[in-house]
């Protein structure tokens, strides 16, 4: 806990978890997605599914998925701004075994990607993401986070580890995770400085890197 | 900053002869290795937003449940009459945290201070007095970092969430943390405002939360006022002179000791207390009764 934590955050009521953790975890949406939603497919689950519409926690996700921030007071226009935006949404109740009370799984299409996100709000509009696009992970958003899907094969994990040495950044957490032995896998490194466009272009030039992106501390 | 107990910041703002507002910035900011201006500044911003709620509360805004809204302006307007049983400072700290937490409830912005569903006792309790005493803004500031020094030892013995720990763990615990900024303000030692701290989480002792639907409407909103009001109290009690038999520290292990033992109905799920009542339940089932919304293509 900090103390600006305890004063603070500046956010848009009601409730720290049902309306700013929500935003944050459509934020991650639309990182993951890399580009403006057009269509998604929010289901929610838990308290979130019973209580929604009261906290606002509908138009906290999709003001999330628009890019806004916890204390952006289109939050409360969000659903309005959508439309305007072309943005399609659509709410769905869901029951997910185990999950956190109040997770929420989004499905969002833009151009020319589609991307599969769950994750929770875990509390004082703190959020844990715990899966994207089918692969287990662990992402607080706390830390400046890179997420590098790869080929699964040696080396591939020791090739971007030494790109971030090289430029003096630390590995706070690191995680692999893989749908199966040989095929694709991501890799999760959140950081204690933030990767900056360079290094992160040059990680995504390596060998058997096929991809990625960034998820700044929210 | 790291803080185990109240009386520990006491014992250090006293060897350096500052207040624990004071002494609470200032180790703030060596913990963080910036500027004391620095953090002065966001708590400045900060207190601004806080000062921008009690505005937006009095424009009567509906709440997203539709449960409340418009009762810090017929408050206000009963204050002004002059006919209002609580006259200067109490008066003002009841519109003042009804305003807040109204505004919460409508999606306006606010400090969460500790949490978003008590956001009004802080605001209510040291903005009135800013006013009625003229406290400058800078004591205010360092008022406010007193209030979340006091935060951080209830977060490491205790909890400032209502799912953990109950109502008394959010108002609870910003009634506390109001009482000790408060305290300061008007001139009391240290010792003083810890036991103004003390006097007032002592009042919020086993309060339960119990939302109507889940909602930060029902009783949230005037839980605010209540906690408001027994932090004013307390103050006034510890500038009397009075101390507070229990200290400060231990009163936060209580309420955390109580809040471990409180039925998980009674803990921010809409399952015990005012929300099981029929009324309640009724309330729950009319805002959550309405039909799925969506705005595009089901493909």
């Amino acid at each position: 806990m900090d103390l600006l934590d305890i004063i603070g955050p500046v956010m848009i009521g009601p409730s720290s978890s049902h309306t700013a953790g929500a935003v944050r975890l459509g934020r991650v949406g639309r990182l993951v997605l890399g580009e403006e939603p057009r269509k998604a497919k929010i289901f929610l689950h838990g308290s979130f599914k019973e209580t929604y519409r009261g906290h606002g926690t509908d138009r906290a996700i999709i003001a999330g998925l628009l890019g806004f921030d916890t204390s952006d007071p289109r939050i409360r226009e969000s659903l309005k701004i959508a439309k305007e935006r072309g943005l399609n949404y659509e709410f769905l109740l869901i029951d997910l075994p185990e999950a956190h009370p109040n997770t929420a799984y989004m499905e969002l299409w833009g151009e020319t990607s589609i991307a599969r996100v769950t994750g929770s709000s875990i509390g004082g509009g703190a959020v844990l993401i715990t899966d994207i696009n089918g692969y287990p992970v662990n992402i607080s958003a706390k830390y400046p986070t890179i997420i590098v899907p790869h080929n699964d094969q040696p080396g591939a994990v020791a090739k971007v580890t030494s790109v971030l040495a090289w430029h003096g950044i630390n590995i706070a957490r690191m995680s692999v995770a893989r749908q199966k032995k040989g095929a694709e896998a991501l890799m999760v490194i959140e950081t204690d400085q933030p990767v900056d466009d360079e290094t992160f272009k040059e990680i995504k030039r390596l060998p058997g890197i096929t991809g990625g992106f960034t998820i700044p501390p929210l | 900053m790291y803080l185990e107990s109240v009386e520990q910041l006491i014992k250090i703002a006293k060897e350096n002869g500052q207040t624990l507002g004071r002494m609470a910035l200032i180790l703030e900011a060596k913990d963080r290795e910036v500027p004391e201006e620095h953090l002065l500044n966001i708590m400045r911003e900060r207190l601004q937003v806080m000062r921008a709620a009690v505005t937006e509360g009095l424009q009567g805004n509906r709440s997203v449940g539709g449960l409340v809204g418009g009762q810090a302006l017929k408050y206000q307007a009963w204050y002004n009459s002059g006919k209002s049983l609580a006259s200067g400072v109490f008066g003002k700290a009841i519109t003042y945290a009804l305003a807040v937490s109204e505004a919460n409830a409508s999606m306006g912005l606010i400090v969460a201070a500790p949490t978003a569903g008590s956001a009004g006792v802080i605001p209510g309790v040291l903005l009135s007095i800013m006013e009625e005493y003229e406290i400058p803004e800078e004591k205010v500031i360092e008022g406010l970092y007193a209030a979340g020094a006091v935060g951080l030892v209830i977060a490491f013995k205790a909890s400032l969430s209502g799912a953990q720990g109950g109502c008394q763990a959010e108002c609870g615990s910003a009634a506390a943390m109001a009482a000790v900024a408060a305290t300061e303000l008007l001139g009391g030692s240290p010792e003083q405002a810890a036991h103004a701290g003390a006097i007032a989480l002592k009042g919020m002792l086993g309060l339960v939360c119990d939302p109507v639907a889940g909602l930060v409407e029902v009783p949230c909103v005037k839980r605010n006022v209540s906690a408001a009001v027994q932090a004013l109290a307390a103050v006034d009690l510890a500038l009397a002179g009075i101390t507070s038999a229990i200290p400060l520290d231990e009163v936060i292990g209580a309420m955390g000791e109580i809040g471990r033992e409180l039925p998980i109905s009674l803990k921010e799920t809409a399952q015990g207390g005012l929300a099981a009542t029929p009324t309640g339940k009724a309330l729950a089932q009319k805002i959550f009764g309405r039909k799925e919304e969506k705005n595009g293509e089901n493909n």
